[in-house]
Protein backbone atom coordinates (compact mmCIF):
# COMPACT_ATOMS: atom_id res chain seq x y z
CA UNK A 1 0.00 0.00 0.00
CA UNK A 2 1.32 3.44 -0.81
CA UNK A 3 1.08 6.44 1.43
CA UNK A 4 -1.40 8.07 -0.89
CA UNK A 5 -3.66 5.03 -0.82
CA UNK A 6 -3.47 4.95 2.94
CA UNK A 7 -4.36 8.57 3.27
CA UNK A 8 -6.83 8.87 0.42
CA UNK A 9 -10.04 8.77 2.43
CA UNK A 10 -8.62 9.75 5.72
CA UNK A 11 -9.04 13.11 7.31
CA UNK A 12 -7.12 12.87 10.57
CA UNK A 13 -8.92 14.35 13.55
CA UNK A 14 -12.34 14.09 11.95
CA UNK A 15 -15.00 11.50 12.72
CA UNK A 16 -14.36 9.25 9.75
CA UNK A 17 -10.86 8.59 11.13
CA UNK A 18 -7.76 7.70 9.21
CA UNK A 19 -7.17 4.24 7.80
CA UNK A 20 -4.01 3.92 9.86
CA UNK A 21 -2.86 4.29 13.43
CA UNK A 22 -1.13 7.46 14.63
CA UNK A 23 2.40 7.42 13.18
CA UNK A 24 1.46 4.48 10.97
CA UNK A 25 2.73 1.71 13.29
CA UNK A 26 0.27 0.02 15.63
CA UNK A 27 0.89 0.60 19.33
CA UNK A 28 2.24 -2.89 19.94
CA UNK A 29 4.86 -2.45 17.25
CA UNK A 30 5.87 0.90 18.67
CA UNK A 31 6.15 -0.62 22.10
CA UNK A 32 8.41 -3.36 20.80
CA UNK A 33 10.58 -0.81 19.02
CA UNK A 34 10.84 1.33 22.14
CA UNK A 35 11.75 -1.66 24.29
CA UNK A 36 14.40 -2.74 21.83
CA UNK A 37 15.66 0.82 21.66
CA UNK A 38 15.98 0.92 25.45
CA UNK A 39 17.91 -2.30 25.34
CA UNK A 40 20.16 -0.92 22.60
CA UNK A 41 20.80 2.21 24.66
CA UNK A 42 21.70 0.09 27.69
CA UNK A 43 24.27 -1.92 25.72
CA UNK A 44 25.99 0.73 23.59
CA UNK A 45 26.99 -0.54 20.15
CA UNK A 46 25.34 -3.93 20.58
CA UNK A 47 22.96 -4.99 17.82
CA UNK A 48 19.49 -5.81 19.10
CA UNK A 49 17.13 -7.81 16.86
CA UNK A 50 13.63 -6.44 16.32
CA UNK A 51 10.57 -7.45 14.32
CA UNK A 52 10.88 -5.20 11.29
CA UNK A 53 7.40 -4.26 9.98
CA UNK A 54 6.12 -3.86 6.46
CA UNK A 55 6.37 -0.20 5.61
CA UNK A 56 4.98 1.76 2.71
CA UNK A 57 8.55 1.83 1.39
CA UNK A 58 10.70 -0.95 0.01
CA UNK A 59 13.12 -2.50 2.49
CA UNK A 60 16.56 -1.17 1.87
CA UNK A 61 15.12 2.32 1.50
CA UNK A 62 15.51 3.34 5.10
CA UNK A 63 12.69 1.40 6.72
CA UNK A 64 14.81 0.76 9.82
CA UNK A 65 15.40 4.45 10.45
CA UNK A 66 11.81 5.25 9.59
CA UNK A 67 10.43 2.73 12.07
CA UNK A 68 12.64 4.19 14.79
CA UNK A 69 11.47 7.72 13.99
CA UNK A 70 7.81 6.65 13.97
CA UNK A 71 8.19 4.93 17.34
CA UNK A 72 9.72 8.10 18.82
CA UNK A 73 7.68 10.86 17.24
CA UNK A 74 4.81 12.57 19.06
CA UNK A 75 2.87 15.83 19.06
CA UNK A 76 5.28 18.72 19.50
CA UNK A 77 8.17 17.06 17.73
CA UNK A 78 9.88 18.62 14.75
CA UNK A 79 11.28 16.24 12.18
CA UNK A 80 14.12 16.64 9.71
CA UNK A 81 15.24 14.11 7.11
CA UNK A 82 18.41 14.20 5.06
CA UNK A 83 19.82 11.91 2.43
CA UNK A 84 23.61 12.20 2.07
CA UNK A 85 23.30 15.66 3.56
CA UNK A 86 20.50 16.86 1.27
CA UNK A 87 16.98 17.65 2.47
CA UNK A 88 15.75 17.83 -1.10
CA UNK A 89 16.65 14.33 -2.28
CA UNK A 90 13.76 12.02 -3.15
CA UNK A 91 14.37 9.73 -0.20
CA UNK A 92 14.44 12.60 2.29
CA UNK A 93 11.37 14.26 0.77
CA UNK A 94 9.45 10.97 0.98
CA UNK A 95 10.44 10.45 4.61
CA UNK A 96 9.41 13.97 5.49
CA UNK A 97 6.06 13.79 3.80
CA UNK A 98 5.34 10.39 5.27
CA UNK A 99 6.18 11.35 8.85
CA UNK A 100 4.49 14.75 8.69
CA UNK A 101 1.28 13.27 7.32
CA UNK A 102 1.10 10.21 9.50
CA UNK A 103 2.26 11.75 12.77
CA UNK A 104 1.01 15.27 12.10
CA UNK A 105 4.24 16.92 13.15
CA UNK A 106 6.14 19.91 11.91
CA UNK A 107 9.10 19.37 9.67
CA UNK A 108 12.14 21.55 9.23
CA UNK A 109 15.23 21.90 7.12
CA UNK A 110 17.16 23.56 9.93
CA UNK A 111 19.00 21.02 12.10
CA UNK A 112 18.79 23.46 15.06
CA UNK A 113 15.00 23.32 15.06
CA UNK A 114 14.61 19.55 14.79
CA UNK A 115 13.92 17.23 17.71
CA UNK A 116 14.45 14.18 15.52
CA UNK A 117 16.91 14.14 12.63
CA UNK A 118 16.67 11.08 10.42
CA UNK A 119 19.62 10.61 8.15
CA UNK A 120 21.07 8.48 5.44
CA UNK A 121 24.89 8.50 5.27
CA UNK A 122 25.68 11.88 6.87
CA UNK A 123 25.68 13.72 10.19
CA UNK A 124 24.65 17.39 10.00
CA UNK A 125 27.49 19.91 10.21
CA UNK A 126 25.59 21.77 12.93
CA UNK A 127 26.56 20.15 16.26
CA UNK A 128 23.50 18.51 17.78
CA UNK A 129 22.26 19.09 21.32
CA UNK A 130 21.20 16.79 24.13
CA UNK A 131 17.50 17.36 23.42
CA UNK A 132 17.84 16.06 19.88
CA UNK A 133 17.91 12.48 18.57
CA UNK A 134 19.82 11.43 15.50
CA UNK A 135 18.33 8.42 13.69
CA UNK A 136 20.44 6.62 11.10
CA UNK A 137 19.22 4.52 8.21
CA UNK A 138 21.56 1.54 8.15
CA UNK A 139 22.03 -0.84 5.22
CA UNK A 140 24.49 -3.28 6.89
CA UNK A 141 24.50 -3.28 10.70
CA UNK A 142 27.24 -5.90 11.11
CA UNK A 143 30.72 -4.34 11.09
CA UNK A 144 32.29 -7.81 10.85
CA UNK A 145 30.38 -8.56 7.66
CA UNK A 146 33.46 -7.42 5.73
CA UNK A 147 35.65 -10.06 7.33
CA UNK A 148 33.33 -12.83 8.50
CA UNK A 149 30.33 -13.76 6.36
CA UNK A 150 29.07 -16.37 8.84
CA UNK A 151 26.74 -14.59 11.25
CA UNK A 152 27.16 -17.19 14.00
CA UNK A 153 30.93 -16.65 13.97
CA UNK A 154 30.52 -12.87 13.94
CA UNK A 155 28.26 -13.08 17.00
CA UNK A 156 30.78 -15.16 18.82
CA UNK A 157 33.50 -12.64 18.00
CA UNK A 158 31.33 -9.88 19.48
CA UNK A 159 30.66 -11.98 22.57
CA UNK A 160 34.41 -12.43 23.06
CA UNK A 161 35.28 -8.90 21.81
CA UNK A 162 37.58 -10.72 19.42
CA UNK A 163 38.10 -8.16 16.68
CA UNK A 164 41.47 -9.30 15.37
CA UNK A 165 39.90 -10.13 11.97
CA UNK A 166 38.83 -6.51 11.60
CA UNK A 167 42.25 -5.28 12.65
CA UNK A 168 43.75 -7.66 10.12
CA UNK A 169 41.53 -6.14 7.44
CA UNK A 170 43.04 -2.74 8.23
CA UNK A 171 46.57 -4.21 8.36
CA UNK A 172 46.05 -5.72 4.91
CA UNK A 173 44.90 -2.38 3.61
CA UNK A 174 48.15 -0.77 4.80
CA UNK A 175 50.28 -3.68 3.49
CA UNK A 176 48.72 -3.41 0.04
CA UNK A 177 48.04 0.30 -0.36
CA UNK A 178 50.32 1.98 2.15
CA UNK A 179 47.37 3.40 4.07
CA UNK A 180 43.99 2.45 5.50
CA UNK A 181 41.70 2.83 2.52
CA UNK A 182 38.41 2.28 4.33
CA UNK A 183 36.17 5.26 3.63
CA UNK A 184 32.52 4.99 4.54
CA UNK A 185 31.46 2.50 7.23
CA UNK A 186 34.67 3.04 9.18
CA UNK A 187 34.67 0.53 12.09
CA UNK A 188 34.46 2.08 15.55
CA UNK A 189 34.56 0.77 19.11
CA UNK A 190 31.73 2.04 21.29
CA UNK A 191 32.18 2.60 25.01
CA UNK A 192 35.45 0.67 24.87
CA UNK A 193 33.56 -2.52 24.17
CA UNK A 194 31.59 -3.43 21.05
CA UNK A 195 32.73 -2.93 17.49
CA UNK A 196 30.08 -0.97 15.58
CA UNK A 197 29.31 0.00 12.01
CA UNK A 198 28.52 3.73 12.07
CA UNK A 199 26.56 3.28 8.77
CA UNK A 200 28.04 4.60 5.51
CA UNK A 201 28.87 8.06 6.84
CA UNK A 202 32.18 9.50 5.62
CA UNK A 203 35.15 9.34 7.99
CA UNK A 204 34.59 13.09 8.33
CA UNK A 205 31.52 12.42 10.47
CA UNK A 206 32.95 9.70 12.69
CA UNK A 207 34.52 12.05 15.30
CA UNK A 208 31.11 13.74 15.70
CA UNK A 209 29.79 10.57 17.32
CA UNK A 210 32.46 10.64 20.04
CA UNK A 211 31.01 11.95 23.30
CA UNK A 212 28.16 13.62 21.41
CA UNK A 213 25.53 15.17 23.71
CA UNK A 214 22.73 13.69 21.58
CA UNK A 215 21.42 10.14 21.44
CA UNK A 216 22.24 8.34 18.18
CA UNK A 217 20.02 5.45 17.10
CA UNK A 218 20.72 3.13 14.21
CA UNK A 219 18.01 1.13 12.44
CA UNK A 220 18.50 -1.57 9.81
CA UNK A 221 15.08 -2.55 8.44
CA UNK A 222 16.09 -5.29 6.08
CA UNK A 223 18.54 -6.83 8.56
CA UNK A 224 16.14 -6.27 11.50
CA UNK A 225 18.67 -4.75 13.88
CA UNK A 226 18.72 -1.69 16.15
CA UNK A 227 21.75 -0.30 17.92
CA UNK A 228 22.58 2.90 19.73
CA UNK A 229 25.20 5.30 20.99
CA UNK A 230 23.86 6.98 24.13
CA UNK A 231 24.80 10.60 24.85
CA UNK A 232 28.36 11.27 26.06
CA UNK A 233 29.65 7.85 25.03
CA UNK A 234 33.08 7.21 23.59
CA UNK A 235 33.18 6.22 19.92
CA UNK A 236 36.70 5.42 18.79
CA UNK A 237 37.72 4.51 15.26
CA UNK A 238 40.14 1.58 14.99
CA UNK A 239 43.61 2.99 14.39
CA UNK A 240 47.21 1.90 14.62
CA UNK A 241 49.86 3.72 16.63
CA UNK A 242 51.73 4.53 13.43
CA UNK A 243 48.72 4.81 11.09
CA UNK A 244 46.27 7.10 12.77
CA UNK A 245 42.63 7.52 11.82
CA UNK A 246 42.22 10.55 9.58
CA UNK A 247 39.17 12.26 8.17
CA UNK A 248 38.96 12.93 4.44
CA UNK A 249 41.10 15.78 3.23
CA UNK A 250 40.18 18.02 0.35
CA UNK A 251 42.61 19.61 -2.09
CA UNK A 252 44.33 22.73 -0.79
CA UNK A 253 42.06 25.72 -1.18
CA UNK A 254 38.95 23.63 -1.82
CA UNK A 255 35.82 25.41 -0.67
CA UNK A 256 32.10 25.37 -1.32
CA UNK A 257 31.25 27.18 -4.54
CA UNK A 258 27.97 28.39 -3.05
CA UNK A 259 28.76 29.49 0.50
CA UNK A 260 32.55 29.56 0.48
CA UNK A 261 32.97 27.16 3.44
CA UNK A 262 36.26 25.33 3.69
CA UNK A 263 35.47 23.63 7.00
CA UNK A 264 32.57 21.41 5.92
CA UNK A 265 32.36 18.06 4.17
CA UNK A 266 32.42 18.84 0.46
CA UNK A 267 31.03 17.00 -2.56
CA UNK A 268 33.19 17.13 -5.64
CA UNK A 269 31.31 17.98 -8.82
CA UNK A 270 32.14 18.73 -12.42
CA UNK A 271 30.90 21.79 -14.22
CA UNK A 272 29.23 20.41 -17.32
CA UNK A 273 30.04 23.41 -19.47
CA UNK A 274 33.63 24.14 -18.52
CA UNK A 275 34.55 20.61 -17.43
CA UNK A 276 36.12 22.07 -14.29
CA UNK A 277 35.75 20.40 -10.94
CA UNK A 278 34.31 22.35 -8.06
CA UNK A 279 32.99 21.65 -4.58
CA UNK A 280 29.79 22.26 -2.69
CA UNK A 281 28.77 21.52 0.89
CA UNK A 282 27.26 18.09 1.25
CA UNK A 283 24.99 19.43 4.03
CA UNK A 284 22.67 21.60 1.93
CA UNK A 285 20.74 23.30 4.75
CA UNK A 286 23.92 24.28 6.50
CA UNK A 287 25.19 25.67 3.20
CA UNK A 288 21.98 27.67 2.68
CA UNK A 289 22.30 29.18 6.12
CA UNK A 290 25.94 30.16 5.65
CA UNK A 291 25.02 31.71 2.36
CA UNK A 292 22.25 33.68 4.05
CA UNK A 293 24.58 34.84 6.82
CA UNK A 294 27.24 36.00 4.37
CA UNK A 295 24.83 38.12 2.38
CA UNK B 1 53.78 -30.64 37.38
CA UNK B 2 57.23 -32.15 38.05
CA UNK B 3 58.72 -29.58 35.72
CA UNK B 4 56.64 -30.80 32.78
CA UNK B 5 55.17 -28.37 30.25
CA UNK B 6 52.15 -30.49 29.41
CA UNK B 7 50.56 -33.53 31.04
CA UNK B 8 47.73 -35.19 29.14
CA UNK B 9 45.69 -37.76 30.99
CA UNK B 10 42.99 -40.06 29.69
CA UNK B 11 42.18 -37.93 26.65
CA UNK B 12 39.09 -39.37 24.99
CA UNK B 13 37.06 -38.13 22.06
CA UNK B 14 33.90 -39.84 20.82
CA UNK B 15 32.07 -38.81 17.66
CA UNK B 16 28.49 -39.99 18.14
CA UNK B 17 25.88 -40.48 20.83
CA UNK B 18 27.84 -43.08 22.80
CA UNK B 19 26.23 -46.07 24.52
CA UNK B 20 28.45 -46.71 27.54
CA UNK B 21 30.10 -49.68 25.88
CA UNK B 22 31.90 -47.75 23.13
CA UNK B 23 35.35 -47.55 24.69
CA UNK B 24 35.34 -51.16 25.89
CA UNK B 25 34.18 -52.41 22.48
CA UNK B 26 36.80 -50.64 20.38
CA UNK B 27 40.58 -50.33 20.17
CA UNK B 28 43.45 -52.58 19.09
CA UNK B 29 41.74 -55.75 20.41
CA UNK B 30 38.59 -55.49 18.28
CA UNK B 31 40.82 -53.77 15.70
CA UNK B 32 38.26 -51.06 15.07
CA UNK B 33 37.47 -47.57 16.34
CA UNK B 34 33.74 -47.75 15.63
CA UNK B 35 31.44 -49.03 18.37
CA UNK B 36 29.62 -52.17 17.10
CA UNK B 37 26.64 -51.37 19.37
CA UNK B 38 25.91 -47.78 18.50
CA UNK B 39 28.18 -46.78 15.64
CA UNK B 40 29.99 -44.08 17.64
CA UNK B 41 33.54 -43.40 16.45
CA UNK B 42 36.05 -43.57 19.28
CA UNK B 43 38.59 -41.25 17.69
CA UNK B 44 40.88 -41.52 20.69
CA UNK B 45 40.53 -42.94 24.20
CA UNK B 46 42.65 -42.95 27.33
CA UNK B 47 45.53 -41.14 25.67
CA UNK B 48 48.11 -40.02 28.24
CA UNK B 49 51.53 -38.48 27.78
CA UNK B 50 53.73 -35.67 28.99
CA UNK B 51 56.09 -33.23 27.34
CA UNK B 52 58.98 -31.60 29.15
CA UNK B 53 60.68 -28.26 28.51
CA UNK B 54 62.58 -28.25 25.23
CA UNK B 55 61.39 -31.73 24.47
CA UNK B 56 60.01 -33.04 21.17
CA UNK B 57 57.46 -35.81 21.48
CA UNK B 58 56.46 -37.88 18.45
CA UNK B 59 53.03 -39.35 17.77
CA UNK B 60 52.96 -42.00 15.05
CA UNK B 61 50.24 -44.21 13.70
CA UNK B 62 48.38 -45.10 10.56
CA UNK B 63 45.69 -42.98 9.00
CA UNK B 64 42.60 -42.74 11.21
CA UNK B 65 44.42 -43.78 14.39
CA UNK B 66 43.43 -40.56 16.16
CA UNK B 67 46.57 -38.43 15.91
CA UNK B 68 44.91 -35.27 14.58
CA UNK B 69 42.11 -35.67 17.10
CA UNK B 70 44.65 -35.35 19.91
CA UNK B 71 46.00 -32.17 18.26
CA UNK B 72 42.49 -30.82 17.69
CA UNK B 73 41.63 -31.23 21.36
CA UNK B 74 44.82 -29.53 22.54
CA UNK B 75 44.21 -26.56 20.24
CA UNK B 76 40.51 -26.27 21.19
CA UNK B 77 39.36 -27.08 17.67
CA UNK B 78 37.23 -29.84 19.15
CA UNK B 79 35.90 -30.52 22.61
CA UNK B 80 37.21 -33.75 24.22
CA UNK B 81 34.64 -36.18 25.66
CA UNK B 82 36.80 -36.68 28.75
CA UNK B 83 40.33 -36.35 29.99
CA UNK B 84 42.57 -33.55 31.17
CA UNK B 85 45.54 -31.60 29.87
CA UNK B 86 47.47 -29.81 32.57
CA UNK B 87 49.60 -27.02 31.19
CA UNK B 88 52.43 -25.22 32.98
CA UNK B 89 51.65 -21.87 31.33
CA UNK B 90 48.12 -22.21 32.66
CA UNK B 91 49.35 -22.53 36.22
CA UNK B 92 49.35 -26.31 35.90
CA UNK B 93 45.58 -26.33 35.54
CA UNK B 94 43.54 -28.38 33.05
CA UNK B 95 43.10 -26.37 29.86
CA UNK B 96 39.84 -28.19 29.04
CA UNK B 97 38.33 -26.56 32.11
CA UNK B 98 39.28 -23.08 30.85
CA UNK B 99 36.49 -20.62 30.05
CA UNK B 100 36.09 -18.97 26.65
CA UNK B 101 38.33 -15.99 27.42
CA UNK B 102 41.07 -18.20 28.89
CA UNK B 103 40.89 -20.52 25.91
CA UNK B 104 41.33 -17.63 23.55
CA UNK B 105 44.33 -16.45 25.50
CA UNK B 106 45.86 -19.92 25.48
CA UNK B 107 45.26 -20.18 21.75
CA UNK B 108 46.55 -16.71 21.00
CA UNK B 109 49.66 -16.79 23.17
CA UNK B 110 50.56 -20.18 24.51
CA UNK B 111 49.81 -22.96 22.05
CA UNK B 112 51.01 -22.75 18.44
CA UNK B 113 49.82 -25.24 15.87
CA UNK B 114 50.81 -26.14 12.32
CA UNK B 115 47.91 -27.95 10.70
CA UNK B 116 48.01 -30.93 8.42
CA UNK B 117 46.60 -28.83 5.55
CA UNK B 118 47.64 -25.17 5.11
CA UNK B 119 44.08 -24.02 4.45
CA UNK B 120 43.18 -25.08 8.00
CA UNK B 121 45.86 -22.87 9.47
CA UNK B 122 46.08 -19.99 7.00
CA UNK B 123 43.79 -17.64 5.20
CA UNK B 124 45.22 -18.23 1.75
CA UNK B 125 43.91 -14.89 0.49
CA UNK B 126 45.45 -12.82 3.26
CA UNK B 127 49.12 -11.85 2.73
CA UNK B 128 51.81 -14.03 4.31
CA UNK B 129 52.72 -11.12 6.57
CA UNK B 130 49.05 -10.64 7.44
CA UNK B 131 48.70 -14.29 8.42
CA UNK B 132 51.53 -13.80 10.91
CA UNK B 133 50.31 -10.35 11.96
CA UNK B 134 46.89 -11.77 12.81
CA UNK B 135 48.48 -13.60 15.75
CA UNK B 136 50.23 -10.40 16.83
CA UNK B 137 46.98 -8.44 16.51
CA UNK B 138 45.27 -11.03 18.68
CA UNK B 139 48.02 -10.33 21.21
CA UNK B 140 47.11 -6.64 20.96
CA UNK B 141 50.00 -5.36 18.90
CA UNK B 142 48.85 -2.07 17.41
CA UNK B 143 51.96 -0.78 15.65
CA UNK B 144 52.14 -1.72 11.97
CA UNK B 145 55.87 -1.06 11.68
CA UNK B 146 56.56 -3.23 14.72
CA UNK B 147 54.35 -6.02 13.44
CA UNK B 148 55.96 -5.94 10.03
CA UNK B 149 59.40 -6.16 11.61
CA UNK B 150 58.42 -9.14 13.69
CA UNK B 151 56.58 -10.83 10.80
CA UNK B 152 59.53 -10.39 8.46
CA UNK B 153 61.89 -11.81 11.11
CA UNK B 154 59.67 -14.84 11.56
CA UNK B 155 59.09 -15.34 7.85
CA UNK B 156 62.74 -15.06 6.94
CA UNK B 157 63.58 -17.47 9.77
CA UNK B 158 61.09 -19.83 8.12
CA UNK B 159 62.94 -19.23 4.83
CA UNK B 160 60.21 -17.19 3.16
CA UNK B 161 61.84 -14.30 1.28
CA UNK B 162 60.78 -11.03 2.91
CA UNK B 163 60.09 -9.71 -0.59
CA UNK B 164 57.08 -12.03 -0.67
CA UNK B 165 55.53 -11.11 2.67
CA UNK B 166 52.86 -8.99 0.99
CA UNK B 167 51.78 -11.82 -1.31
CA UNK B 168 48.95 -14.20 -0.51
CA UNK B 169 49.94 -17.84 0.21
CA UNK B 170 47.41 -18.92 -2.42
CA UNK B 171 50.26 -18.30 -4.85
CA UNK B 172 52.81 -20.22 -2.75
CA UNK B 173 54.00 -23.81 -3.09
CA UNK B 174 52.92 -26.40 -0.50
CA UNK B 175 56.27 -26.21 1.25
CA UNK B 176 56.15 -22.44 1.47
CA UNK B 177 52.64 -22.56 2.88
CA UNK B 178 53.79 -24.89 5.66
CA UNK B 179 56.64 -22.52 6.42
CA UNK B 180 54.21 -19.59 6.68
CA UNK B 181 52.17 -21.71 9.09
CA UNK B 182 55.29 -22.30 11.14
CA UNK B 183 56.11 -18.58 11.27
CA UNK B 184 52.55 -17.86 12.32
CA UNK B 185 52.50 -20.57 14.98
CA UNK B 186 55.66 -19.14 16.55
CA UNK B 187 54.55 -15.49 16.42
CA UNK B 188 53.73 -15.08 20.10
CA UNK B 189 56.47 -17.36 21.45
CA UNK B 190 54.22 -20.24 22.50
CA UNK B 191 55.16 -22.63 25.30
CA UNK B 192 53.81 -25.55 23.26
CA UNK B 193 54.07 -26.18 19.54
CA UNK B 194 51.96 -28.81 17.82
CA UNK B 195 52.99 -29.95 14.35
CA UNK B 196 50.38 -32.14 12.65
CA UNK B 197 51.95 -33.87 9.65
CA UNK B 198 54.05 -30.81 8.83
CA UNK B 199 55.61 -32.39 5.76
CA UNK B 200 52.96 -34.78 4.49
CA UNK B 201 52.22 -34.37 0.81
CA UNK B 202 55.44 -32.49 0.06
CA UNK B 203 58.25 -33.56 -2.25
CA UNK B 204 60.99 -35.48 -0.51
CA UNK B 205 63.59 -32.74 -1.04
CA UNK B 206 61.19 -30.09 0.25
CA UNK B 207 60.37 -32.32 3.22
CA UNK B 208 64.02 -32.61 4.20
CA UNK B 209 64.48 -28.84 4.19
CA UNK B 210 61.43 -28.27 6.34
CA UNK B 211 62.44 -30.96 8.80
CA UNK B 212 65.85 -29.31 9.18
CA UNK B 213 64.16 -25.97 9.66
CA UNK B 214 61.82 -27.37 12.31
CA UNK B 215 64.70 -28.97 14.15
CA UNK B 216 66.77 -25.79 14.12
CA UNK B 217 63.92 -23.54 15.20
CA UNK B 218 62.91 -25.97 17.91
CA UNK B 219 66.46 -25.95 19.28
CA UNK B 220 66.74 -22.18 19.11
CA UNK B 221 63.45 -21.52 20.84
CA UNK B 222 63.41 -24.52 23.13
CA UNK B 223 59.66 -24.74 22.67
CA UNK B 224 58.10 -27.99 23.89
CA UNK B 225 56.84 -29.69 20.74
CA UNK B 226 54.49 -32.48 19.73
CA UNK B 227 55.16 -33.81 16.23
CA UNK B 228 52.44 -35.90 14.66
CA UNK B 229 53.26 -38.02 11.65
CA UNK B 230 52.50 -41.34 10.06
CA UNK B 231 56.09 -41.22 8.76
CA UNK B 232 58.57 -43.00 11.03
CA UNK B 233 61.43 -41.15 9.32
CA UNK B 234 60.05 -37.82 10.47
CA UNK B 235 59.62 -39.04 14.01
CA UNK B 236 63.10 -40.61 14.04
CA UNK B 237 64.67 -37.37 12.87
CA UNK B 238 62.88 -34.98 15.20
CA UNK B 239 62.00 -36.76 18.41
CA UNK B 240 63.55 -38.41 21.43
CA UNK B 241 60.36 -39.97 22.73
CA UNK B 242 57.32 -41.19 20.86
CA UNK B 243 53.86 -42.71 21.17
CA UNK B 244 52.46 -45.23 18.75
CA UNK B 245 48.71 -44.99 18.22
CA UNK B 246 46.30 -47.44 16.69
CA UNK B 247 42.51 -47.44 16.58
CA UNK B 248 42.44 -44.47 18.91
CA UNK B 249 44.72 -45.96 21.61
CA UNK B 250 48.34 -45.59 22.56
CA UNK B 251 49.76 -49.06 21.98
CA UNK B 252 53.39 -48.30 22.70
CA UNK B 253 55.37 -45.44 24.19
CA UNK B 254 59.02 -44.83 24.96
CA UNK B 255 62.31 -43.62 23.57
CA UNK B 256 62.03 -43.23 19.83
CA UNK B 257 65.20 -45.13 19.02
CA UNK B 258 64.20 -48.00 21.26
CA UNK B 259 60.75 -48.21 19.73
CA UNK B 260 62.20 -48.24 16.25
CA UNK B 261 64.95 -50.73 16.99
CA UNK B 262 63.08 -53.07 19.29
CA UNK B 263 59.36 -52.62 18.82
CA UNK B 264 57.31 -54.49 21.44
CA UNK B 265 53.79 -54.24 20.11
CA UNK B 266 53.01 -56.36 17.02
CA UNK B 267 51.52 -53.36 15.29
CA UNK B 268 54.68 -51.31 15.84
CA UNK B 269 56.72 -54.23 14.55
CA UNK B 270 54.61 -54.23 11.42
CA UNK B 271 54.95 -50.49 11.08
CA UNK B 272 58.73 -50.57 11.50
CA UNK B 273 59.21 -53.54 9.21
CA UNK B 274 57.08 -52.09 6.43
CA UNK B 275 58.99 -48.80 6.65
CA UNK B 276 62.37 -50.45 6.26
N1 LIG C 1 34.36 -34.68 12.84
C1 LIG C 1 34.41 -36.02 12.85
N2 LIG C 1 33.26 -36.72 12.86
C2 LIG C 1 33.29 -38.08 12.88
N3 LIG C 1 34.42 -38.79 12.88
C3 LIG C 1 35.58 -38.14 12.86
C4 LIG C 1 35.64 -36.72 12.84
N4 LIG C 1 36.94 -36.35 12.83
C5 LIG C 1 37.65 -37.50 12.83
N5 LIG C 1 36.84 -38.56 12.86
C6 LIG C 1 37.26 -39.96 12.91
O1 LIG C 1 38.11 -40.13 13.99
C7 LIG C 1 39.12 -41.07 13.67
C8 LIG C 1 40.48 -40.46 13.94
O2 LIG C 1 40.71 -39.40 13.01
P1 LIG C 1 42.03 -38.53 13.02
O3 LIG C 1 41.85 -37.46 12.02
O4 LIG C 1 42.34 -38.15 14.40
O5 LIG C 1 43.11 -39.56 12.50
P2 LIG C 1 44.63 -39.35 12.09
O6 LIG C 1 45.40 -40.32 12.88
O7 LIG C 1 44.98 -37.93 12.21
O8 LIG C 1 44.61 -39.79 10.56
P3 LIG C 1 45.41 -39.21 9.31
O9 LIG C 1 46.77 -39.84 9.38
O10 LIG C 1 44.64 -39.69 8.15
O11 LIG C 1 45.46 -37.74 9.42
C9 LIG C 1 38.90 -41.45 12.22
O12 LIG C 1 38.18 -42.67 12.20
C10 LIG C 1 38.06 -40.34 11.69
O13 LIG C 1 37.24 -40.80 10.65
MG1 LIG D 1 45.60 -36.45 10.86
ZN1 LIG E 1 28.61 -47.48 21.58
Amino acid sequence: MTVDELLRDAVPGLGNGPGYNYAFLDELSKRELRRKTLKAVSIPGHQVPFGSREMPLARGWGTGGLQLSLSLVGPGDTYKAIDQGADASVNAVNMRSLVSRMAEVETTLDARDATIVQTRHRIPEEPLRGDQILVFQVPIPEPLERVEPRISRARRMHAERDYSKMWLFLYESVAKHGEVTVGARYPVVVNGSYLMDPSPIPRWDVPKLHHAPNLALFGAGREKRIYAVPPHTSVEPLEFEDYRFRVESFPRGAHCRRCGSDDTFLDELTDERSGETYFTCSDTSFCDRRLEERR
Amino acid sequence: MNGMVLQVEGLTKLYGRGCGRCVASTGPGPADNTCPHCGTVVACAGVSFEVGPGEVLGVVGESGSGKSTVAACLSFDTEPSSGAARFARFGGRDIFAADAAERRRLRDFDIGIVYQTPQQGLDLDVTAGGNVAERLLAAEWRHIGGMRDRASQLLSRAEIPVSRMDEAPRHFSGGMRQRVQLARALANRPALLILDEPTTGLDVSVQARILDLIRDIQRETGVATVVISHDLGVVRLLTERALVMRHGRVVEAGLTDQILEDPQHPYTQLLVNSAV
